[in-house]
């Protein structure tokens, strides 16, 4: 037992949480944003793709990571845009339009690649985002090589979770993102323009969703493979509900999920007996499954998640 | 300004023209793709076309291809008639293809290997679509989200099969050993691929059909989904039809994965489903849930498939253009479907 606890407390395992964990909070906080205004964003997964290949692109085209930032944030707002566009301007089904939109960008994503790249042997690949330390909070012992030797992009992330939290709960466009999401009635008597709030909420969620592609493309693999994205979206969605709405436990529901995922990369890196490395890639899903179970009892969602608004009816 | 309004009804005409709209306004807009990747957008439709109905071969491949969506297809148009998102198509399917593969290894006589291989193969799919039903019903998980995730616990736990227990000991290939020969589905038109499971496709889909319009399930799967609030007044255990549309749900999925094993790959493979379990959202949408318009949905994007590999040797478009049109179509025919519900008015903007 006391070998587990010494694997866990190691540098490498902490750093190891944090880069798993930094495009999942990016992800959970878009979706969040999304359906605190009460749309269900099922296009995650696509768009999380779409953005790791267009950032990738634009790196490798221009030769500058941050414009590959630049280029995925775009790309995930677009989709966003094109969410918000079927979901509240139209008042589709959220549902089978997300996965309208997964499977759309999805689909770009791969005839875009080959077409700039063709069909290589070796898939290519940039020199993506180097960690740099950062002075004096670096030297905190354990946590400070771990969490403050990082990507940019990483403390990007962790910036995102309280200025979320901030813009969610401290500001007007926060409390009409809110109110949008649970009384859109009540939030448009009020003067507040829910098809505008619901539109913003929901590319603002692309941006981040943008984000989360972005470094998985640029820091984590440096390189545009079709599973890059590999689930991360779903899981994200499920973060959402295990994290309650809510910018801080969702960041934390994140933050475990990611936990779960290193300690079982650790257990098939341990080639532990003769336990197959699939069951270990299962796990962190049916950890999620297993904690909606649990979670879902006390959740409740925003009121007005599924539910388009137009003015004209009751 | 334009507003949407509420049509009081829907002339008949628009069932059929909808997805024949939504159909051209995607080939429409997949043309910029082509143009593009600098091929002509009239050749490289021609050589799909050609490809996947030019001649009789061609048309049998293409029902290969269709007869998966078809059953995936009515999976989910059942399915999302009760309002049971089931977005889990694709892990029923894998586990509906494992399980008829594990049967299909056992030698008996042909007509009962395929008998046994179907029950197997439905009853793995439905146990599998049970999960996210029982935890709605049960737990109030998100029927949507736990779909979803199940589809890559499926994934793995087939993985580990064929990478460990079930892997080719001669090749050393992640594949499971082939099925019987005696398993095998019996081919149809000689020459062709054209086997015994696309025909059980051709015929689920009346059944289905049947089923939902004609019988009391049916029925109360429609009100479950329509009203549920109308079918639990009306005396309809609102949770007991949602667990037996789940299994239906689940066992026509699995059986699309049971006529992959043992008419197309007669063993189990990591690819054996190139996303048919998402497709037939695609199918059923372009359906509007109607068992009957699954059929021709499945043909028209099986088509679209199998067309886009040759039009990618013709032209060099990547065939994943395909992948793009499954994706537009849907988009297009959800905002088509807008169209049956409501009217567009101009209104003037007052000044």
């Amino acid at each position: 037992m006391s070998a587990v606890f010494e694997q866990i407390f190691q540098v490498g395992f902490l750093a190891a949480i944090i880069r798993i964990a930094t495009p999942l909070a990016f992800a959970t906080l878009g979706e969040m944003f999304s359906e605190r205004a009460g749309v269900l964003n099922l296009g995650i997964e696509g768009i999380m793709l779409l953005s790791a290949m267009t950032g990738f692109t634009a790196t490798s085209l221009s030769g500058s990571l941050w414009i590959g930032v630049l280029v995925a944030v775009l790309t995930g707002m677009l989709m966003g845009a094109l969410h918000a566009l079927f979901t509240v301007a139209l008042g589709l089904s959220q549902h089978v339009c997300g996965i309208g939109v997964t499977l759309f960008s999805s689909g770009l994503a791969y005839f875009l690649y080959r077409l700039i790249f063709g069909q290589q042997s070796v898939p290519p690949s940039i020199k993506g985002f180097e960690t740099f330390s950062i002075p004096g909070l670096s030297s905190i012992p354990v946590l400070g090589p771990a969490v403050f030797n990082q990507f940019a992009l990483v403390y990007m992330a962790i910036l995102a979770i309280p200025l979320a939290a901030f813009v969610l709960y401290r500001t007007p466009w926060g409390l009409s993102v809110r109110m949008v999401g649970e009384n859109p009635r009540a939030a448009d008597s009020a003067g507040v323009s829910v098809i505008a709030t619901r539109f913003q909420a929901v590319i603002l969620g692309g941006a981040l969703m943008g984000l989360a592609g972005a470094f998985l493309s640029m820091a984590q693999f440096n390189a545009f493979t079709f599973g890059v994205v590999s689930g991360r979206g779903w899981v994200a969605i499920a973060l959402v509900v295990f994290g309650r709405w809510d910018p801080w436990r969702s960041a934390g529901a994140a933050l475990l999920f990611a936990f779960v995922d290193a300690l079982q990369l650790r257990m098939q890196a341990s080639g532990l007996g003769h336990i197959p490395y699939e069951a270990f890639l299962m796990l962190p899903f049916i950890f999620t499954i297993v904690a909606m179970a649990v979670m879902s009892r006390n959740a409740v969602a925003p009121s007005a998640l599924l539910k388009p608004f137009r003015r004209e009816e009751r | 300004m334009f507003r949407l309004e509420v049509r009081s009804s829907t002339p008949a005409w628009f069932n059929l023209a909808l997805p024949l709209l939504a159909i051209g306004a995607t080939l429409v807009l997949c043309s910029g793709l082509i143009a593009l990747a600098g091929a002509g957008v009239m050749e490289a439709y021609g050589v799909m076309f050609s490809a996947s109905l030019g001649d009789s071969y061609a048309i049998t491949e293409t029902l290969v291809r269709a007869a998966p969506m078809i059953f995936t297809g009515l999976a989910v148009a059942v399915a999302f008639r009760a309002k049971f998102w089931n977005i889990g198509a694709e892990g029923q399917l894998l586990a509906g293809a494992v399980a008829s593969c594990a049967v299909g290894a056992i030698p008996m006589p042909g007509p009962l290997a395929i008998l046994l291989m179907a029950i197997a193969g439905a009853a793995a799919g439905a146990a599998v679509a049970l999960i996210p039903a029982t935890l709605r019903v049960k737990f109030k998980v998100d029927d949507v989200v736990s779909s979803l995730l199940l589809n890559s616990v499926i994934y793995y736990a087939l993985m580990a099969l064929i990478e460990g227990p079930w892997k080719d000991s001669f090749s050393g290939y992640p594949i499971s050993p082939p099925i019987e020969d005696s398993a095998n589905f019996p081919v149809l038109i000689e020459g062709t691929r054209l086997h015994l499971g696309v025909v059980a496709a051709l015929v689920a889909a009346p059944i289905i059909w049947f089923l939902i319009v004609r019988t009391t399930l049916g029925f109360r799967i429609r009100v479950t989904g329509e009203n549920p609030e109308a079918a639990r007044y009306g005396g309809i255990n609102v949770q007991r039809v949602l667990l037996s549309t789940a299994l239906l749900s689940g066992a026509l999925a699995g059986l699309a994965g049971v006529g992959e094993v043992g008419g197309v790959h007669f063993q189990v493979m990591s690819d054996i489903s190139p996303g048919y379990g998402y497709s037939g959202i695609v199918v059923a949408m372009l359906a509007r849930l109607n068992p009957l318009g699954v059929v021709p949905a499945a043909i028209f994007l099986a088509a679209v498939m199998t067309g886009a590999e040759a039009m990618s040797r013709a032209t060099g478009v990547p065939a994943f253009l395909s992948d793009v049109i499954q994706g537009t179509a849907l988009l297009a025919m959800l905002v088509a479907l807008l169209f049956t519900a409501y009217r567009i008015r101009r209104v003037g903007v007052a000044r």
